[in-house]
C-alpha cells in the first residue's frame, strides 16, 4: 500500500506539512501544492522539516502554482521534484490512495 | 488634507491560497482614493505577495502583483516589509519587487516605495498610525 499526501498551506503559517511527515508512512509521495509550495523553497527557517524527511518520502512540487508564487525551480530544495497536471494525475494513479493535509 | 488620517493596513496572508492578498489590494485603493494617509506592512506569508516573477497563466487565477507597483501613482510609498519575516523565509530584498514612486517635490525623482524595517521599527510606526486594517 502506498499512499500520496497532498499539503496546500504554506509551513510558515500552519503545521500542516509537519503532520504530514510525522504521520506518513515511509516510501510514501508527499505533494506540495497551492501556498503548501513555498515549504519547497530552500534557505528557510522551514526547509529543515523537507530536509529531515526527504530520506524516507519522496518530495513533489506541483510546477504551475510555483510559477504562480514567483519560485524558480532554481530555488528549490534538493531532491524535491517538479510535476505538471498530468504528473499530479500519475501520482494519484501511482498511489492507493490520497490524504489530503489541509 | 487635515483631516487626513494615517491608515495602516497589514498583510499577513500569502496571494492566491485566500483572498486576503486581493482584498487588502481592493480596499487599499479605495482609502487612496479618498487621500487618506495609506502605509502598508508586508509580515509573515504577506511578504510573499511582493515576489517578482509571478505567473499564474498555468493556474487560471488572475496575477495581481502587477498592481503593486502602481501604488506609487496613488501616492503610496511607504510599504514596509519586516525584515525577520523576509529572513525566517530565505529571502531577501531581491526577491521582491522593485517598487517606486515619483518625488514632485524634488523633481520627480524616482524613489524606493519598500522599506525593510525589523520588528521593532515596525512596531513604533503602528503606534502612529490612527487606523489599523488586518489581512
Amino acid at each position: 500500500m502506498s499512499t500520496l499526501h497532498t499539503v496546500n498551506k504554506s509551513s510558515y503559517e500552519r503545521d500542516s506539512l509537519e503532520a504530514c511527515v510525522r504521520l506518513a508512512a515511509k516510501g510514501g509521495s508527499v505533494l506540495l501544492i497551492e501556498d503548501g509550495v513555498y515549504s519547497a523553497m530552500s534557505g528557510g527557517d522551514k526547509a529543515s522539516v523537507i530536509e529531515n524527511a526527504k530520506a524516507d518520502l519522496n518530495f513533489y512540487v506541483l510546477g504551475p502554482d510555483m510559477k504562480a508564487r514567483g519560485i524558480s525551480e532554481d530555488r528549490l530544495i534538493d531532491g524535491v521534484k517538479v510535476v505538471d497536471y498530468k504528473g499530479f494525475v500519475e501520482l494519484t494513479v501511482e498511489n492507493d490512495k490520497v490524504s489530503a493535509w489541509l | 488634507m487635515s483631516d487626513a488620517k494615517k491608515f495602516m493596513y497589514i498583510n499577513r496572508k500569502a496571494p492566491y491560497g485566500t483572498i486576503y492578498a486581493w482584498e487588502s489590494l481592493e480596499v487599499v485603493l479605495i482609502g487612496a482614493a479618498f487621500e487618506q494617509d495609506v502605509s502598508l506592512a508586508f509580515v509573515d506569508d504577506g511578504v510573499y505577495q511582493l515576489m517578482k516573477n509571478q505567473d499564474t497563466t498555468e493556474v487560471g487565477i488572475k496575477n495581481f502583483s502587477p498592481t503593486y507597483s502602481a501604488l506609487g501613482d496613488y501616492d503610496i510609498n511607504k510599504i514596509y516589509v519586516e525584515k525577520e519575516s523576509l529572513e525566517a523565509r530565505g529571502l531577501t530584498l531581491d526577491d521582491l519587487q522593485h517598487l517606486v514612486w515619483e518625488d514632485e517635490d524634488d523633481d520627480w525623482a524616482e524613489k524606493d516605495s519598500i522599506r525593510v524595517v525589523t520588528s521593532a521599527e515596525l512596531a513604533e510606526i503602528f503606534e502612529q498610525q490612527d487606523v489599523v486594517l488586518s489581512f
